[in-house]
């Protein structure tokens, strides 16, 4: 493999690589036909990001032919290579990246000015191929803007916290901070903003959707948006199946997967840390042994969206996996739906309707699902939560 | 108990979050009195406290441009409420670009002071943020605790040194010493010394001044009436509450002032504009 880097473009990279860092430890190089992809997973697996690199990005791009080489390096070594990007904005000429097979080492160049040279030789470990599934043009929301509308609102929730909840009319949008069941309900601060339709590039509701999703991994994508002021999208279907906001332009494109918590009334299970779903990919049924096994080229995903099943239908199609991904839980899962609808007065009283509608217990963890491996215990799901509280409506009533 | 009031002016709501910013990073949870005048941030000086007590006092009609407030009962009619003031900070410090803020006491999963905002926005609607800060009532049996501080009866009072200076000098010393004595006499001059068993340092501070509290004040009253003037009075200090006084000032005061009862209390007074702020630091042996 063989590519070089020049000129602005490698603030671009440089950039990319610090959001995917946000995600995750490592970072997962594999330099494709239609491109150079860099992605990132986190230890829960319930956030994916993926930065894709087409040829004409860089000014010379060879991959390395017959075998496809994939290795992953951890995260914090790259970003050391481009650790100030004032730096490099000044005084980078090129980045020339080099695979060097016999020594296991990847080597970034960097051509500085006036001669100087910084050569760094970046060990890499050879690693399973990571993909997520996810069919982004089905989901039934997509909306797409300016990043710093999303900047904008995310400046208002401080910068611990853990889940946001989107929630969308026809024409609008609320976004509201997430507070755990167990956390003191009466302690919590809640912070809720609205934004209009209008404010959006595009707002396209198919359905009166809520998903809640982890925040964090999300600012580093934010940063890399605001930074190149490429407008993000951003899709999404119903609780439980993932979030996907993209950036994209001629020579790129951004996805970050985050998987939000799907609706669930039952009990939560032992493990309350983490409240969002895994990212899981369900492949063609593959034979249960071989799912706990270690054998790493087991597992294959092609990265077509055109014939990537939805998450739905895939967890369906494969009760033996499922069975042991899924909870045990029997009850079914209640879907929740808010609708919105608000009276036009100076007050801005909102209120909520919930409306029920019954969903087969399948469908409670069908998102994606990694073909890297998973020891069965991480495979556990996560835990579900009871029904997401309605806020009651403002009121001026006696306080006492 | 009822509470409306909208801040309209940019310049009040600035004041009021950096009002709301100081008191934040001086204690975690204290008492907001609201009266149909004023609004007063209370720390009531308890030995839970760590005996520190907070007094700041500002004026309502310095920061609402509507105000409506109904108390307990029309004999008492006020409010009191137990706060965290670092997430009414954070909501306010969002809304800085609001045509409107409106603070309304509210009763969502628990009573809430409710920020809400319309921020300026590229399209026709504005948008709207809500903040929900929750808050606890306080029984009426418990206001006592929450009065105004009365003035203790100083031996000495004088003018701070700017308080950037005293930040530094501060800092520094807390890294040799968690123990401060603060002394100062009736001509001006304050020293802050700190004394270890390797060493000793003492910052010398001159021709501060000493605030003209008249004849009712207790300066040079009682048995130290034949004080001499540049007799030290002193009183020592945990040096972390010092420190903490001086990091969250916000606002640079138009007057500061420091009281100290001999090896009894720091009482340092701030005042810029018609916000007053009181801060109470008991002397440790």
């Amino acid at each position: 493999m063989d590519c070089v880097v020049t000129g602005g473009n490698v603030k671009v990279l440089a950039k990319a690589i610090h959001s995917l860092s946000r995600i995750g430890d490592e970072l997962y190089v594999e330099p494709q036909e239609d491109g150079l992809a860099l992605r990132s997973v986190n230890s829960s697996r319930s956030a994916y990001a993926c930065f894709l690199f087409a040829p004409l990005f860089f000014s010379r791009y060879t991959i390395p032919s017959g075998h496809t080489f994939r290795c992953k390096i951890a995260i914090k070594s790259v970003q050391a290579v481009f650790r100030s990007l004032a730096t490099l904005e000044k005084t980078v000429e090129k980045c020339h990246i080099e695979l060097d097979e016999q020594k296991n080492h990847l080597t970034f160049t960097l051509h500085c000015k006036h001669g100087l040279m910084k050569t760094h030789n970046l060990s890499f470990q050879d690693s399973e191929s990571l993909q997520a599934v996810f069919d982004k043009d089905s989901y039934a929301n997509v909306f797409r803007s300016h990043p710093r509308l999303l900047v904008d609102t995310v400046v208002h929730f401080p910068p611990s916290l853990e889940e946001v909840t989107v929630s969308v009319s026809d024409e609008r949008m609320w976004v509201r901070n997430h507070v755990e069941e167990e956390a003191d309900q009466s302690k919590a601060m809640l912070t809720e903003l609205c934004l209009a339709s209008d404010e959006f590039d595009h707002f396209a509701v198919q359905a009166h959707n809520s998903v809640t999703f982890c925040l964090k991994e999300l600012r580093g994508l934010l940063v890399f948006a605001e930074s190149t002021g490429l407008p993000i999208s951003m899709y999404f279907d119903e609780p439980g199946s993932p979030i996907v906001l993209s950036v994209t332009d001629s020579v790129l494109e951004g996805n970050f997967v985050l998987a939000t918590l799907s609706d669930d009334h039952n009990h939560r299970k032992n493990n309350t840390k983490r409240l969002v779903d895994k990212l899981k990919c369900t492949l063609p049924p593959p034979p249960p042994d071989d799912f706990m096994n270690d054998d790493i080229d087991a597992y294959l995903i092609a990265m077509d969206t055109s014939i990537a099943p939805g998450p739905s239908a895939t967890c369906l199609s494969t009760p033996p996996v499922a069975d042991s991904i899924c909870s045990k839980q029997s009850a079914a899962a209640n879907h929740r739906t808010r609708l919105h609808s608000e009276e036009e007065e100076e007050e801005e009283e909102e209120e909520y309707e919930t409306a029920d509608s019954g969903r087969p217990p399948n469908k409670k963890f069908c998102s994606l699902f990694f073909g890297s491996v998973l020891s069965p215990s991480s495979q556990m799901t996560t835990q579900p939560v009871t029904s997401q509280e309605v806020l009651a409506s403002d009121s001026e009533d006696d306080v006492q | 108990m009822k509470l409306r009031g909208r801040i309209l002016d940019v310049a009040c709501l600035n004041r009021f979050t950096r009002v709301v910013t100081t008191i934040s990073k001086l204690t975690k949870v204290c008492v907001l009195r609201l009266t149909p005048d004023n609004l007063f941030f209370v720390l009531s000086g308890k030995v839970a406290n760590g005996g520190i007590g907070m007094w700041c006092e500002l004026s309502q009609a310095n920061v609402f441009d509507e105000y409506q407030m109904e108390g307990v009962s029309s004999e008492d009619n006020e409010i009191c409420l137990e706060v965290t003031p670092e997430n009414l900070s954070r909501a306010l410090k969002t809304v800085q670009s609001a045509k409107a803020v409106k603070v309304k006491l509210t009763k969502k999963h628990c009573p809430c002071l409710t920020i809400a905002a319309e921020l300026p926005t590229m399209s026709s609607t504005s948008r709207v943020v809500t903040h929900d800060v929750p808050v606890d009532i306080v029984p009426r049996r418990l206001w006592h605790e929450f009065k105004e501080p009365s003035m203790p009866d100083f031996h000495v009072s004088v003018y701070l040194p700017p308080l950037k200076t005293m930040k530094n000098v501060v800092d520094r010393m807390k890294n040799l010493s968690n123990f401060l004595v603060m002394e100062a006499n009736l001509i001006g001059e304050m020293n802050l010394k700190i004394e270890t068993d390797l060493v000793s340092v003492t910052t010398h501070f001159k021709d501060l001044g000493n605030p003209p509290w008249g004849d009712d004040a207790s300066q040079d009253g009682g048995p130290s009436h034949s004080r001499e003037p540049e007799a030290m009075v002193q009183a020592r200090v945990d040096i972390r509450k010092l420190q903490q006084f001086l990091m969250g000032q916000q606002v640079n005061p138009s007057k500061a002032m420091c009281n100290i009862v001999h090896e009894r209390v720091v009482h340092l007074i701030l005042l810029h504009e018609d916000v007053s702020l009181q801060y109470f630091i008991p002397a440790v042996a």
